[in-house]
C-alpha cells in the first residue's frame, strides 16, 4: 500500500531523485572547518525567527496605542511568551552574527570568484533584506529606541536630492513616524520580506549546489576527466549523482556526500550553537544593552528625545561611516557604497587564486585590516559622535574602503603561492 | 602596527563602559530576587507611596501576589486599597492631563523602570534627596537634578540634607559632598531606610521582568540537555566519519 503510493508519487514528482541530487548524493568537499557551520545555522537561525514570529503574530497588536502594552502582555500572561520573545529578539542578533561570520568565510577562500559570482550576489540580497527585516522588526515593540531609530534611519533617505522629502513621506504613510508607519512596517515585517528572504534562500542554495561548494583551499572538486587527476580508492568508496559528473565528462575527487557526514557534522555545530543561543535567552536576554536597548522598554514618546541614539548593534559598523562624513548626502552614498562594494567583490578581486591560504601576504594583512575596520567601526557607531571618535570614524572608514582599492591593484598580477592538487 | 590598533580598540572600549550617566557614583543595589520577604516588603512599600501617583499598568496584582508568594485574601486585604479585581492591572485613578500639570511631566509608569534605568540608578536615587529650598516641592536630587517628584519617603527617611566636610584639597581647604544625612525626624534608622529602599527596587527590579524567577530554572535544564545533545552529536559525527579519515 505504502509502496504504492511512493511509486505514484514517485512517476508524478521524482522524489527519490532530487533528494538524491541535493542530499544523499550531493558531493561536498571533504575538508570544511569551523568556518562552514554558519550558512547551516543561518538556516536554523531564520526557521527560528520564522516560527518565533508566527506565535508572536498571535499576540501582538500592530497600533501605536496597543503594540508597546501587547508586547507586555506576551513578556507577562502568555504562556512562555517571554521565552517567544526572547529566542525571536535573540534570534535577530544571532542571525547577524552567523551571518557576518559566513561572508566572512567567503571573503578568506574566495568563495565569491568565479563561478559562484551569483552565489554571492543572492548572499548579498539576502543580507540586505535581513537589514530590512531587521529594521522594521525593532520598531514593533513600539519603544522609545523603536520610535527614535526608525526616525534617524528613515531621515537617511531624507537627503537624497529632489526625492527626499517625499521618499521619507511615502516610506513614513505620515507626516512623522506613528501608527500608520507602525502598521505598514508589521505588514512588511511579518509578510512581504520574510516571503523575499525564504525565496533568495532558495535560489542561493540552488545557486550553490549548481556550483557546488567552495572549500578553505579555494580549489575544485569536479576536475576534468582527461587523466591529470586520478580518483583513489577513498573517492571511488562513494556515489555521487551523476549530474555531477556530467555524463562522465567530470570526475569528483576528494569529496563526501553531503549526507549523512555533513548533517551529523553540521548537528555538532547546531548543538554548539545552541548552547550559547539558550545562555542568552535564558540569562542575559538583553545581551548587555545591545540585543535589547534599556531605553525600548520605555513606551514611545515623540515630545521626548533620549540622550543618545544608537541603532542595534549589527547596523552601527555602516552607521559610523554614515557619520564620519559631515555632509549627510556623502554620507549616506558612502553608507551604502560600503555594502556595494561587497556585493562588487568579485569583479574588484581579480585574482585566480581563491583561499587566503594560497595568496600573498598582503592579501592576508589586508584582510585582518578590513576586519578591524569593521569591528571598530561597530565600536564606534555605538559611541556618541565626540570630535575624536568622528576622526577614528573617519580613519577607519578610509581603511574599510582601503580593503577594495588595495585588492583591485594587486590581484592583477599577485605573486600566489603554488595550490595543491588535492584537498589537503 | 597591530599593537596600536589593539591598544585603540582597547581604548574605545573601555570608554563605552564610561559613557553617560550620573554626577556622582552609582551604589551597588543589593537586588536578590529569591527574598520573598524582601520583595514582600517592597510591593507593600509601592503600593502604600509609589501608586498614588505612579503606575504599573503591565503587571496584574494576582501575578505579584502568585509570584511573590502572597495568599490572595490577604493580598487582597492589605495590599489593595480601592476595590479592584485580583486580576487587574496594577493602576492608580489620577487623571493623565492633572498628573502632568501638578509635576510638569506625567509620572512615568514604573513597571519596567528598573529595565531603563538599572537597579543601581534607583537605588542610589532614592537614598539621595535632599533639602532645596528653591525646588517646587523643597527637594532636589543628587541622581535626577531638578527632578519633580517630591520625596515621598520622607516620613520614613526624615528631613535629608547634603552633608559637606572641610578637606584639604590641593593645599586648599574645600567643602566637600560627603553624602546625605537626616535631621533623626523619620520612623527608620539610616541602615533601615537602606534596607527598604533596596526591597522597593528589589520589587520593581521583579516587576520588570517576572519571567526571571522561572527562566534561571528552565535555563539550566536547557543546558544541561544541550550538553547532552552536543556530546552525543559529537560522537555520532566521530562515528560516521571515520569512513573518510
Amino acid at each position: 500500500m505504502f509502496k504504492n503510493l511512493m511509486s505514484w508519487i514517485e512517476y508524478r514528482l521524482p522524489f527519490t531523485d532530487k533528494m538524491n541530487l541535493h542530499v544523499m548524493q550531493y558531493p561536498a568537499p571533504k575538508n570544511f572547518n569551523f568556518w562552514y557551520f554558519f550558512g547551516s545555522l543561518a538556516m536554523l537561525v531564520l526557521v527560528n525567527q520564522i516560527v518565533t514570529g508566527i506565535w508572536l503574530t498571535m499576540n501582538y497588536e500592530p497600533s501605536a496605542e496597543g503594540a508597546f502594552a501587547s508586547i507586555e502582555y506576551i513578556m507577562r500572561d502568555v504562556e512562555y511568551g517571554w521565552l517567544l520573545r526572547y529566542m525571536h529578539s535573540t534570534g535577530a542578533s544571532a542571525f547577524f552574527v552567523v551571518v557576518y561570520l559566513h561572508m566572512l568565510r567567503g571573503m578568506m577562500y574566495g568563495s565569491y570568484q568565479k563561478p559562484r559570482e551569483l552565489l554571492w550576489i543572492f548572499g548579498m540580497l539576502i543580507f540586505l533584506v535581513l537589514m530590512a527585516e531587521a529594521f522594521m522588526g525593532y520598531m514593533l515593540p513600539w519603544g522609545q529606541m523603536s520610535f527614535w531609530g526608525a526616525q534617524v534611519i528613515i531621515s537617511i533617505f531624507g537627503v537624497i536630492p529632489f526625492i527626499g522629502d517625499d521618499l521619507t513621506l511615502w516610506i513614513r504613510g505620515d507626516y512623522v513616524i506613528s501608527g500608520a508607519t507602525l502598521n505598514r512596517f508589521f505588514a512588511l515585517h511579518v509578510i512581504a520580506l520574510p516571503l523575499v528572504l525564504v525565496i533568495l534562500v532558495f535560489l542561493h542554495i540552488m545557486a550553490l549546489h549548481e556550483v557546488g561548494s567552495n572549500n578553505p583551499d579555494g580549489i575544485e572538486i569536479k576536475r576534468d576527466n582527461d587523466g591529470t587527476v586520478e580518483q583513489t580508492d577513498a573517492d571511488k568508496k562513494f556515489t555521487f549523482h551523476q549530474y555531477f559528473t556530467r555524463g562522465g565528462k567530470k570526475i569528483i575527487v576528494d569529496a563526501i556526500p553531503f549526507h549523512p557526514y555533513y548533517t551529523v557534522k553540521d548537528l555538532v555545530g547546531v548543538a554548539g550553537f545552541l548552547l550559547v543561543f539558550a545562555f542568552v535567552i535564558f540569562f542575559v536576554p538583553e545581551g548587555g544593552g545591545f540585543f535589547l536597548e534599556p531605553p525600548n522598554f520605555e513606551i514611545a514618546n515623540p515630545m521626548k528625545t533620549p540622550d543618545h541614539i544608537a541603532p542595534v548593534w549589527y547596523f552601527t559598523p555602516f552607521y559610523a561611516i554614515l557619520r564620519a562624513i559631515p555632509d549627510p548626502l556623502l554620507g549616506a552614498i558612502a553608507m551604502f557604497a560600503a555594502i556595494i562594494a561587497l556585493a562588487l567583490l568579485p569583479w574588484i578581486d581579480r585574482g585566480k587564486v581563491r583561499s587566503v591560504r594560497y595568496r600573498c601576504e598582503l592579501h592576508r594583512w589586508n584582510l585582518v585590516m578590513f576586519c578591524i575596520s569593521f569591528v571598530v567601526l561597530g565600536v564606534l557607531g555605538v559611541l556618541p559622535a565626540t570630535p575624536t571618535y568622528a576622526l577614528l570614524s573617519q580613519i577607519f572608514s578610509f581603511t574599510y574602503f582601503a580593503f577594495f582599492g588595495l585588492l583591485w591593484l594587486y590581484s592583477k598580477n599577485e605573486k600566489t603561492k603554488p595550490l595543491p592538487v588535492r584537498l589537503t | 602596527m597591530m599593537k596600536k590598533l589593539l591598544s585603540a580598540v582597547a581604548l574605545l572600549a573601555s570608554s563605552l563602559a564610561m559613557a553617560a550617566g550620573p554626577s556622582i557614583p552609582l551604589d551597588k543595589a543589593p537586588i536578590d530576587l529569591h527574598d520573598k520577604a524582601s520583595l514582600q516588603n517592597g510591593a507593600k512599600l509601592f503600593q502604600n507611596y509609589c501608586l498614588g501617583c505612579h503606575q504599573m499598568q503591565y503587571q496584574r496584582y494576582s501575578r505579584t501576589f502568585r509570584d511573590l508568594g502572597i495568599p490572595e485574601d490577604i493580598g487582597m486585604e492589605n495590599l489593595m486599597f480601592t476595590g479592584e479585581k485580583v486580576g487587574d492591572h496594577i493602576t492608580n485613578s489620577m487623571p493623565a492631563d492633572y498628573a502632568a500639570n501638578s509635576f510638569g511631566v506625567l509620572p512615568p509608569d514604573l513597571t519596567n523602570v528598573a529595565r531603563v534605568r538599572g537597579a543601581d540608578w534607583l537605588y542610589t536615587y532614592l537614598r539621595t534627596f535632599y533639602v532645596d529650598d528653591s525646588r517646587p516641592f523643597g527637594v532636589n536630587n543628587k541622581v535626577f537634578p531638578l527632578v519633580g517628584m517630591p520625596h515621598v519617603l520622607q516620613e520614613l527617611q526624615g528631613v535629608p540634607y547634603q552633608a559637606y566636610e572641610t578637606r584639604l584639597v590641593d593645599g586648599e581647604s574645600k567643602e566637600v559632598y560627603v553624602g546625605i544625612r537626616t535631621d533623626g525626624s523619620g520612623e527608620l534608622s539610616p541602615e533601615e531606610y537602606d534596607r527598604a529602599v533596596a526591597d522597593l527596587v528589589n520589587y520593581m527590579v521583579y516587576t520588570g521582568e517576572p519571567s526571571k524567577l522561572e527562566s534561571h530554572s528552565l535555563g539550566i535544564k536547557v543546558l544541561i540537555f544541550l550538553l547532552i545533545f552536543f556530546v552525543l552529536a559529537y560522537l555520532l559525527k566521530k562515528e560516521y566519519w571515520k569512513d573518510v579519515h
